[in-house]
């Protein structure tokens, strides 16, 4: 008798048949494209994008130069120079990001006693040439200006759970 | 001047009229061919509920467009080890013969540019020398991938062409006539679909392995022979063979719309159907044959080579020889058969 089911299975090609009503079925399901440009997925406040140096809302730096982040680093992407400032603070006379050598795994960040290095939002930041992305501290300070509401944002959100 | 009148009565004109109905076919199949891999590309992306192109003008239509523009505008390399005569001449081929099958498709009753009185075989002989193109290919860009392509697709070209044939037999004795009019208005009380149902389906899968479409594209394996014969064309040869294997599709679709659905004929010949001309119920059945085609390649996974031979020799082959002596028998036994004697 089994023989006879199988048989006819094939010959009346039931599975195939089965095969193809489902995919016309899908076919009327509502779709799951997203524009991508002009339409974006959510992000996680945790997400690990483009990085930002912020200041406090006085305006003073938080960076202290304790260096833990060129420490952790496992890409060795982060050089930091330090030396006293004129008014006897401790501050980075230099803090250069490679980001064509981070990994984005958002250790400087863990690491950061003041919050300072912070991996932003941010994941559209391709450049044309390779030199853009050889970040410097002035360009750090200037990314956290820029995204610092949705920063402290992040932050806030994020940090029942740190 | 008289005898350049009589010149242009009797060459030039009938020449030029023969070039103008040529090109009034050849210039909508070429536009079927650019929305056909427009309308695959929008389908199988609904299939997988994605949306497809939709980003080149109103609803992406212009995309067949900027993708023809690309393909015409980039380089055409041709390999230092290749043969460059055969490997030009084999994409001009599969275009060539691509497009030669429509002069015997009648689109409507009278719409034909050569109404012969072996359309079928014409037809049949086109479609097998599609393969030279292939093989040409294979051959000519001394590339083992594109080589072991080409043999691919011969091996499955003539074992499925095999059950194909028998087919159309099976056709032809219910028919009595190669003129591929004739076998339209045979159709007039029953479309051959119903009578033959297992034949139009062996015939329709036949089909898709002969154009090498899913899930019989073995030939272009992209898994195994990162894409097998055209592995080594770039730009416009490239362009011909995609538009070589659309404009197959086209004319295999035509051809299982004449043999199966009825060709130009309406499903019913009352009001409301009667009313539509020929030409769209035509158009209308190859498109549902092409949406059939672009369906099969959303829903099924490729065929291995040894299964693909065994579908071919052991399943098709034996069923529409059987299928030949059954036809034949019973329209003898019940006196049906439409050329007695």
């Amino acid at each position: 008798m089994s023989f006879i089911d199988r048989a006819a299975r094939s010959v009346l090609l039931s599975e195939l048949i089965q095969g193809m009503a489902l995919t016309l079925r899908y076919m009327f399901r509502p779709k799951v494209t997203l524009n991508y440009p002009y339409e974006k997925g959510p992000l996680s406040p945790r997400f690990r994008g483009e990085h930002a140096l912020r200041r406090y809302p006085n305006g003073e730096e938080r960076c202290i130069a304790c260096k833990l982040c060129e420490a952790i680093c496992p890409a060795q992407a982060i050089t930091i120079e330090a030396e006293p400032r004129a008014d006897g603070s401790r501050r980075t006379s230099r803090y250069d990001i490679d980001m064509t050598k981070c990994i984005f795994c958002g250790f400087c960040e863990e690491a950061c006693p003041v919050d300072a290095i912070v991996e932003g939002p941010n994941f559209e930041f391709a450049t044309e040439t390779r030199e853009e992305l050889m970040y410097d501290k002035q360009k750090l300070l200037e990314n956290g200006e820029r995204w610092e509401t949705e920063l402290s944002e992040r932050l806030t959100a994020d940090a029942p759970y740190r | 001047m008289a005898e350049f009148w009589e010149f242009w009565d009797a060459y030039l004109w009938p020449t030029l009229w023969i070039i103008i109905k040529i090109v009034v076919i050849v210039m909508p199949v070429l536009l079927g061919v650019a929305y056909l891999t427009y309308a695959e590309r929008k389908v199988i992306g609904a299939m997988h509920l994605r949306k497809g192109p939709n980003v080149v003008g109103p609803f992406g239509l212009l995309q067949p467009i900027a993708d023809g523009l690309k393909l015409f505008l980039k380089e055409t390399v041709i390999p230092t080890g290749a043969n460059r005569g055969v490997f030009i001449i084999a994409p001009c081929l599969t275009f060539i013969l691509a497009l030669i099958g429509w002069a015997v498709i009648p689109f409507s009753e009278g719409y034909v540019l050569a109404d012969i009185n072996v359309g079928v075989l014409y037809l049949f002989a086109v479609s097998s020398l599609g393969v030279y193109g292939i093989l040409m290919a294979g051959w000519a860009s001394n590339s083992k991938y594109a080589f072991l392509g080409g043999l691919r697709s011969a091996a499955q070209m003539v074992s499925y062409e095999v059950s194909m044939g028998f087919v159309i037999i099976t056709v032809l004795l219910c028919v009595g006539s190669l003129n591929l009019t004739d076998i339209v208005m045979a159709q007039k009380t029953v479309w051959f679909v119903i009578p033959l149902l297992p034949m139009a389906v062996i015939f329709f899968v036949s089909t898709v392995a002969e154009t090498n479409r899913h899930p019989f594209d073995l030939p272009e394996a992209e898994a195994e022979l990162v894409s097998g014969f055209n592995v080594e064309y770039s730009a416009m040869t490239f362009a011909l063979f995609f538009l070589g294997e659309y404009a197959n599709m086209i004319l295999m679709a035509s051809m299982t719309t004449i043999l199966f659905l009825g060709g130009w004929l309406p499903p019913f010949d009352i009001a409301p159907f009667n009313w539509i001309p020929g030409g769209i119920w035509f158009a209308l059945k190859v498109a549902f044959v092409l949406f059939l085609f672009l369906w099969i390649r959303a829903t099924f996974p490729r065929y291995r080579y040894d299964q693909l031979m065994r579908l071919g020799w052991k399943v098709f082959l034996p069923i529409s020889l059987a299928a030949v002596a059954v036809v034949a028998g019973v329209l003898v036994a019940f006196d049906l058969a439409p050329v007695q004697g």
